[in-house]
């Protein structure tokens, strides 16, 4: 009986979280036109589209770096409303970005511990008297940080000014620092941008060891091909609208996909 | 002479100490810091009773020299919190000085009308509590401006502060408030400890408030509001996306860097027993902040040497007369050509080092 109701209860539970019906205006643009789709808990779910498509803004409307014009987005059924944006860090979307923005002059280990801080309680008087909670916080926030460094594969540098890394070094710790935030959905906002073909594969790789811990990941990505061989499911948009949505193998035949990526028969004639 | 072999002097002037000591075990490491820190101490506190030669000031007094000094580098610390760490421009920060120096004064003095029988040792917490309150009066509206913008409103809140005390009968008009109590205290003669002939006691006391203060702010430095404030510094949008409630940690920045500005004023205010408006023109905010800049912002030890050159310079050459502020400007010029970052920079850097040798020693065990 427990497993019934259990069952009743995972569709809308499993929606991790949803857009619904949104649309984002700046002025007389529309960066979004009614765009719906959600996310389920544990999937990797793919967001592509042409440049400009409003990927990025998609993402940032989630994050809260932006509000709906009109619709809602939900997470666990909860419409983010008017929370902060550091408020929704803490209820568990975490994210990296499209250009890089580390902390440059802090170490790598640092910065990963910024964003276990968003876990952490210690009060700046707690701080201030080195409280026996600030001194666990410390100990366990450094413990969480390097072992997040060991998983992106970059523990070596760990001491490193984030400025003084290689690009992929400081791509993978945005991962490691959004990851530290203990989020519910990982959203990874061009991951392999600049990335050569070996490096790709790597990243790939990296992204299905962060599913197996059981993320949620949002991935927005340019390269159809590293969209395809980790992703369950697609969502594409073109000009602010969603259209195509389902596994890869279908959007990759769906005309109106390839017509957005290839350009239109009767207008490329 | 360029930086890179001024840095090539520094390190082999001081290689075979710094080999040695990276022999050393790590609890010999701790020892060989903390005689070394009382070495230092030492020094630092017998500085007013020997009148060391070269550094020593003939055309002022010695010991009240390194009083103001003192203040001086207490109220860098304080703006280092502003500036250095969480990136805020402050052009107003001799508001907090003088709010500081005005709670003791309105407070202790008998001759203000809100006079008490608080002496100067209850109504030091009362200024700090009233600078912090002070700070995150500022803080609210304006911390959601950034730079230029908030740099042009503090600037504004330096000169309010003046001429409200200006424009106040309870503060005391354009006369100030007189016949501040000294801090506590007595020889063994009898005599008070805080007098008006020597000033090495008032010395020893604001040395004492910094080593305290650079202790509390080493703390906050190596903890989660250190972070955030240096995450606020480098990219605040990109830290109240990773969690970090920047309004709050802002607001923090503010209130603490006010709390040790208020210290540090009302510190100073003890020592000649009278303040008033001319004290506290915004030549010392921007003075303050070049400390800041010229030390090596965000660096504790770095602003405390910026704020001994900074105040102790137009002292030391004081015979010159006017030509000493010549003198002073261009030292500034000098050190900003060549050590743009600040005489001692980021901690950070060196940290690095010291760390990636370490992780060597540890991969070849």
């Amino acid at each position: 009986m427990s497993d019934q109701a259990a069952a009743t209860r995972t569709p809308p539970s499993s929606k991790l979280l949803e857009l619904d019906d949104v649309t984002l205006r700046f002025g007389g643009v529309t960066a979004l036109d009614g765009v719906s789709f959600h996310i389920s808990e544990g999937e990797i779910l793919g967001l592509i589209g042409p440049n400009g498509a409003g990927k990025t803004t998609a993402f940032n409307v989630m994050t809260g770096v932006y509000r709906p014009t009109s619709g809602h987005v939900r997470l666990d059924g909860e419409p983010l409303g008017k929370l902060k944006r550091f408020e929704i860090t803490k209820l568990g979307i975490a994210r990296t970005f499209q250009n890089i923005r580390l902390f440059p002059e802090m170490t790598a280990v640092e910065n990963v511990m910024v964003g276990a801080d968003a876990r952490h309680r210690t009060s700046v008087v707690g701080a201030l008297v080195r409280s026996p909670r600030h001194r666990q916080e410390e100990r366990e926030g450094r413990e969480k940080a390097l072992e997040l460094l060991e998983f992106v594969g970059i523990r070596d540098r760990a001491n490193a000014a984030a400025r003084n890394l290689p690009y992929g070094y400081q791509r993978r710790l945005e991962i490691a620092r959004a990851l530290a935030t203990e989020p519910r959905l990982l959203c990874l906002d061009e991951p392999a941008a600049g990335f050569n073909p070996a490096e790709k594969a790597q990243l790939l790789e990296l992204i299905r060891k962060i599913r197996d811990r059981g993320y949620t990941v949002l991935l927005i990505e340019h390269d159809m091909r590293l969209v395809m061989g980790v992703t369950e499911r697609i969502v594409v948009l073109e000009f602010g609208r969603k259209i195509a949505e389902g596994p890869p193998s279908e959007v990759r035949e769906n005309p109106a996909v390839v017509a957005a990526y290839l350009g239109e028969p009767t207008s490329a004639a | 002479m360029n930086t890179l072999s001024l840095q090539r002097l520094w390190e082999s002037a001081t290689g075979p100490i710094r080999a040695s000591y990276r022999g050393l075990s790590d609890r010999s490491r701790f020892a060989a810091k903390i005689v070394g820190f009382l070495l230092v101490a030492a020094l630092l506190y017998s500085l007013p009773l020997w009148e060391p030669p070269l550094i020593t000031t003939p055309a002022s007094d010695w010991p009240t020299v390194l009083f103001n000094v003192g203040v001086f580098a207490l109220a860098a610390l304080g703006l280092n919190i502003v500036v250095g760490m969480a990136g805020l421009l402050d052009l107003g920060y001799i508001g907090f000085y003088a709010v500081g120096a005005y709670s003791v004064a309105v407070f202790a003095s008998p001759n203000s009308e809100l006079a008490s029988e608080f002496p100067w040792l209850v109504c030091v917490p009362i200024a700090i509590g009233l600078t912090m309150l002070a700070g995150v009066m500022l803080g609210t509206p304006t911390l959601r401006l950034r730079g230029d913008y908030l740099a042009i409103v503090t600037l504004g809140f330096g000169e309010i502060v003046r001429l409200t005390a200006v424009n106040s009968e309870f503060l005391g008009g354009s006369r100030g408030i007189t016949e501040i109590p000294h801090p506590p205290g007595v020889r063994p003669s009898g005599k008070p400890l805080f007098g008006v002939l020597d000033a090495s006691p008032y010395y020893w006391l604001v040395l004492t408030l910094i080593f305290i203060t650079m202790v509390l702010v080493r703390n906050l430095d190596h903890s989660r509001v250190g972070r955030a404030w240096v995450a606020i510094r480098e990219d605040e949008d990109a830290a109240e996306l990773m969690g970090v409630p920047t309004f709050r940690f802002k607001l923090w920045a503010f209130a603490m860097g006010a709390a040790i500005g208020g210290l540090a004023g009302a510190t100073f205010a003890g020592k000649p027993a009278f303040v008033n408006p001319q004290s506290f023109p915004v030549l010392i905010s921007i003075l303050i902040l070049a400390a800041v800049v010229l030390g090596g912002a965000g660096n504790r030890v770095g602003v405390i040497v910026g704020a001994v050159i900074v105040a102790y310079m137009p002292e030391r050459f004081r015979e010159f007369a006017e030509y000493r502020f010549l003198a002073f400007g261009l030292i500034l010029v000098i050190v900003m050509i060549f050590r743009p970052q600040g005489l001692i920079p980021n901690r950070r850097r060196a940290v690095e080092l010291e760390d990636r040798k370490k992780e060597a020693e540890v991969t070849s065990v």
